[in-house]
């Protein structure tokens, strides 16, 4: 990696962006997956992959040495280097996780951040889970057996609860 | 000729690497689970093979949004532990064996699978938390090592019975490699696990059961796993599974299961290991 970070600077994904929206992901970014019904779950496929593409690109960025340097002495400088929604810079700030997952960002990415933080990622899942839980609290669950799957195979079955 | 002589699953969960690399094995949290790899690390003090094909995931560590192959070797002669947002784990630096890197990919692309060739990737925890697992905290480790990396994270992802296939292309590899040398396969990632989103740590102990016991006794039928069903059943992450089918489809149609291990949980993860020897 050269001295500068290889995802601190401005890409310029425009002309991908529009290629692919115009002439493959134009219907399949809104077509429905078989999986869209199980509930609180967010894969990274084409429609995230659009909407994501920046976030994840800074987060991954975090990777390296340098570019954790930049944030950590301004986070909102360092965030205004890539090109993400206000939506997607508040949520980062504000360590809101799951926002940030619904904003098109993806966990493996988001784990980055968490480390940054020097929070173990327990932190992470308890602020996502539903209903939001404590570190202490997400372990216990753990330690119980974990989130049942019966119950959690779709939104069907939580809506009939 | 070379000869696969077993294979062996595990999961990766990048907490088991740092409970290690910390010294809190005897901890509470971690010392039941820890127990129990013991047989395993005793199998691999006298099963060491020369070469260890590890199949693992990148987590957008070295691979991204900007290039993820479906299935990539590494062909270099070593791998770095890589930086993944907290700096690298102190763990040696890992030796390729690019003469049967090389072959495989000459083999396999015959047999129509296309791997993309990196010489140059680190590897994160996806890699070296099982080598971690099979072997403690050495100076150096015992084996060689090929790295091969399936896109599990960005969807369309390989089906798991492309997964299996390509396993028995480097099953069919290593089988006409003219070294007379022995090769451990491994399958890494899952078990059952979902790591985002609101339905984080959901876990499904009769699912991993069933696939484990497929993994012995039914091969074929882990083949025919949906992604959907793996996501639904195991959670998002446990997705990763399809990578044991991998392993699974390098070893011979009957094996002998010689250790099991199975534990709820670590971090979000249920745990399992598996090791299966080739008659």
């Amino acid at each position: 990696m050269s001295s500068s970070c290889r995802y601190c600077f401005y890409r310029d994904p425009l002309v991908l962006n529009d290629l692919l929206g115009r002439y493959y992901f134009g219907f399949g970014n809104f077509m429905e997956r078989d999986y869209d019904d199980i509930p609180g779950t967010y894969p990274l496929d084409s429609r995230t992959y659009r909407k994501g593409y920046h976030v994840n690109m800074f987060l991954m960025s975090l990777n390296n040495v340098e570019c954790r340097n930049k944030f950590a002495a301004d986070e909102q400088a360092y965030l205004d280097t890539f090109r993400i929604t206000e939506d997607q810079k508040r949520a980062v700030l504000d360590r809101r996780f799951l926002d940030l997952l619904k904003l098109g960002a993806n966990v493996y990415y988001a784990f980055k951040l968490i480390s940054f933080d020097r929070q173990p990622p327990q932190v992470m899942y308890g602020q996502m889970a539903e209903p939001r839980l404590t570190f202490d609290e997400f372990q216990q669950m753990m330690t119980d057996g974990g989130r049942p799957i019966d119950g959690n195979r779709s939104i069907k079955e939580w809506n009939d609860g | 000729m070379a000869k696969v002589i077993a294979g062996m699953g595990t999961s990766h969960v990048p907490g088991l690497g740092a409970a290690m690399d910390n010294g809190k094995t005897q901890e509470t949290y971690w010392r039941q689970l820890f127990e129990g790899l013991q047989p395993l690390r005793a199998w691999h003090r006298t099963n060491v093979p020369d070469v260890n094909i590890i199949v693992y995931n990148d987590h957008a560590t070295e691979f991204s949004l900007d290039s993820y192959s479906t299935f990539t070797i590494g062909v270099g002669e070593t791998f770095k532990p890589a930086d993944e947002g907290w700096g690298p784990r102190q763990v040696p630096n890992m030796s390729g064996y690019p003469n049967l890197a090389w072959h495989i990919i000459e083999s396999a692309m015959a047999e129509e699978f296309d791997l993309a060739v990196n010489a140059s990737m680190d590897l994160d925890h996806g890699f070296t938390v099982p080598l971690s697992i099979a072997y403690g905290q050495p100076k150096e480790w015992p084996t060689s090592v090929i790295p091969v990396c399936v896109n599990v994270i960005q969807h369309p992802l390989p089906t798991a019975l492309r997964c299996y296939k390509l396993g028995q292309a480097i099953g069919r590899a290593v089988a006409s490699f003219p070294e007379q040398i022995n090769i451990g396969i491994w399958g890494t990632g899952g078990l059952s696990h979902q790591l985002g989103g609101e339905r984080v740590g959901v876990v499904n102990p009769d699912f991993d059961k069933k696939f484990l016991d497929n993994l012995s006794r039914d091969p074929l039928a882990n083949t025919r796993i949906s992604h959907t069903e793996f996501m639904r059943e195991a959670g998002c992450e446990g997705v990763e599974m399809i990578m044991w089918n991998v392993m699974r489809g390098a070893l011979e149609d009957d094996v002998d299961e010689v250790f099991r291990l199975y534990h709820i949980p670590v971090s979000a993860t249920a745990y399992g290991a598996i090791i299966l020897e080739n008659k």
